[in-house]
């Protein structure tokens, strides 16, 4: 965007008023700026400073103790199962969006049925976590679905619920970039569409595909109230879906109202554990979108 | 797109046309059933959903009646007693609250970033406003807790006393309260609310915005002249969607808003909202049918409610963005903006 300033110095100048208020508007703008940006600073102040407290011996190698007096042990069943819940919901929600997204691109296009998916995949991203948490309880949970009540994997599939939309709309933006050239090229050889779809369309949107994911694993991975309704929390370590898990969102929630410094400094340190994590699947997300090949 | 090109391998005889068997014409038709499986299983599933959560509902619709439900104020679920409106009008209160704070900022950053600051600066401003999505609900709920309500309350008592004239403002200022709430979630909506007001206001056409500098117009006057008339049912979207996100909200906002079911008499009262008694209280109700029944029923009002305030939001924003003839990409997708805020708008 140019500024043809030499423009408006040709016209009659710009009177005091009018200049004084533009300065005034483009500090308030710039305000505004700084105003949105001072919680940033101080939330992550503040996880570094009461979190790195938090962060002692045993921290990420014990599991919570469950004592409300003396060592409030550390955070290792959390981070498991954390990285299992929202490893499995990956699984099901990537590929399940992905393929969503491709009908919509490929084969779906403008007809009624497309604009009717597209439009609840729509209102899926506007639905809050805890109705998708509510879902899985009331289906799966209340139900005793499998044996148990609340197991790890009814924590995934909420999570995944959660993810689709955002995998999907992102996959969509980035299928509909790749040049339909490309395409017309490869079915004007004679390859099959099925083909055309998974060795070019495919290939060519990795990159963006990649980055929409990775931000939705990111975003299952801080959510906090399906999982509470899914997974619940338990101190001991489990690598088994199929029982009460816990989780590091899950357990900050628990060890906040707990009147012990301790468990509150541990939710501090669980709090900047589950925000580096979140942050690095975020880098490599924009590391990955900076090798996109269609934009 | 000469590196997709590259892996096009050349056609191996088996592709060409006159070769085509019907086995590989069943494979289209088989792989194209599939997805289109895919993509019919989300509508089952949605409706499958809404259909239990009716169901599961109604026990408790019926034992209060569904008028009596979202209007009467009386929630006391050891009575069997479930008048929802506590929660409904502490969902509104805090949501407004944080409409109120949280939208002006999001639309001044985006101003700035998109018309007045350095081109140097965007992409950084961009990148750092949306770190803002990237923090968890439960981590702002944790800062809320230990941090906001603490070093907030004295110069909450003092806006308080000194503003007591104002309507719903005045007296003791409870520690977890409304307000606390509303800036929480003010702050979580921001980079939505920012990032689809940046994804509008690109759209707004160079020549606008030229002829308004044309003939003499500050940088501000061209933003009042050109850019927000163009991009206002586009912004009004944007904050209708930062609305439902509010909402929405459980984790951050049943933390500190006091999670008494009475209808606060100010601001800086304790309260109660829709997704926060769900995540209170399922615990105990998980033995009483009939209050497990009124808490998926507010769930179910929080579903409604979310639905008409996105879908209304959804079609302002398409509709700005209509006139550039794209479709508007999520929030998740802008946060990366495919790391090109342009390629998501070109």
């Amino acid at each position: 965007m140019s500024t043809p300033s030499s423009a408006a110095t040709l016209l009659a100048p710009v009177s005091g008023r009018r200049r004084t208020t533009d300065l005034i508007m483009r500090g308030l703008l710039g305000l505004g700026t700084v105003i949105a940006l001072i919680p940033l600073v101080l939330v992550i102040y503040y996880l570094f400073s009461r979190g790195l407290k938090g962060i002692g011996s045993g921290f990420f190698t014990t599991d919570p103790t469950g004592n409300f007096l003396g060592d409030p042990g550390g955070v290792k069943s959390a981070i498991i199962g954390t990285l299992e819940i929202v490893g499995l919901a990956s699984v099901i929600a990537i590929p399940l969006g992905i393929g969503v997204a491709l009908y919509l691109v490929e084969f779906g296009k403008k007809t009624v049925f497309a604009q009717i998916v597209r439009y609840l995949v729509d209102v899926m991203t506007g639905v809050p976590s805890i109705v998708f948490g509510l879902f899985v309880y009331i289906t799966l949970v209340t139900t005793k679905f499998g044996g148990a009540s609340f197991t790890g994997y009814k924590g995934s599939f909420a999570l995944a619920l959660l993810m689709l939309p955002v995998v999907t709309r992102s996959a969509e933006v980035v299928l509909g970039l790749v040049p339909e050239a490309l395409r017309e090229a490869a079915l004007a050889l004679g390859v099959p569409r099925w083909k055309v779809t998974l060795k070019i369309v495919l290939p060519t949107a990795l990159p963006g595909l990649i980055t929409g994911s990775l931000l939705a694993v990111a975003r299952g991975m801080g959510e906090t109230a399906p999982l509470l309704f899914t997974a619940a929390t338990v101190n001991g370590t489990t690598y088994n879906l199929g029982q009460r898990m816990n989780s590091l969102p899950a357990q900050i929630y628990a060890d906040i109202s707990q009147p012990n410094n301790d468990i509150v400094n541990r939710a501090w340190a669980a709090a900047l554990t589950l925000v580096v994590l979140i942050l690095v699947i975020t880098l490599i997300a924009r590391v990955a979108a900076r090798r996109s090949r269609v934009s | 797109m000469e590196a997709g090109a590259a892996r096009l391998k050349p056609a191996g005889r088996r592709d060409t046309l006159s070769r085509r068997s019907p086995a590989a014409r069943r494979a289209d038709g088989v792989f194209r059933g599939g997805l289109t499986a895919l993509a019919g299983l989300v509508l089952v599933l949605l409706a499958f959903f809404f259909v239990f959560l009716v169901v599961k509902a109604r026990p408790a619709l019926a034992h209060q009646g569904v008028l009596s439900f979202v209007t009467s104020n009386d929630w006391n679920p050891s009575k069997d007693v479930f008048g929802a409106w506590p929660l409904l009008a502490g969902t509104l209160i805090t949501s407004a609250t944080a409409l109120v704070i949280g939208v002006p900022v999001a639309v001044a950053t985006a101003l700035f970033i998109t018309e007045i600051s350095p081109p140097r600066l965007r992409q950084p401003l961009t990148i750092l406003v949306e770190l803002l999505a990237a923090v968890p609900s439960v981590v702002y709920g944790l800062w809320g807790v230990f941090v906001l309500i603490p070093k907030l309350r004295g110069t909450e008592q003092s806006f308080s006393d000194t503003l007591h004239f104002l309507p719903f403002i005045g007296g003791n200022v409870a520690g977890p309260n409304y307000f606390i709430a509303g800036l929480l979630l003010a702050i979580m909506i921001l980079p939505i609310v920012s990032a689809i007001s940046r994804e509008v206001i690109a759209t707004v056409p160079a020549e606008h915005k030229e002829a308004a500098l044309a003939v003499g117009a500050t940088r501000w006057e061209m933003i009042r002249i050109a850019v927000l008339p163009y991009s206002r049912s586009g912004i009004t979207g944007a904050a209708l969607l930062g609305l439902g996100r509010a909402v929405g909200e459980t984790i951050a906002v049943v933390l500190v808003i006091g999670n008494s079911p009475v209808v606060g008499k100010q601001l800086f009262d304790q309260g109660y909202s829709l997704a926060a008694v769900i995540a209170n209280e399922f615990g105990e109700a998980a033995n009483d049918p009939l209050h497990a029944g009124a808490l998926i029923a507010a769930g179910l009002l929080l579903f409604i409610l979310t639905l008409a305030i996105n879908g209304v939001a959804r079609g302002l924003v398409i509709r700005a963005e209509g006139r550039q003839g794209t479709r508007l990409p999520p929030p998740a997708v802008t946060a990366a903006a495919l790391n090109d805020p342009e390629a998501a708008t070109s």
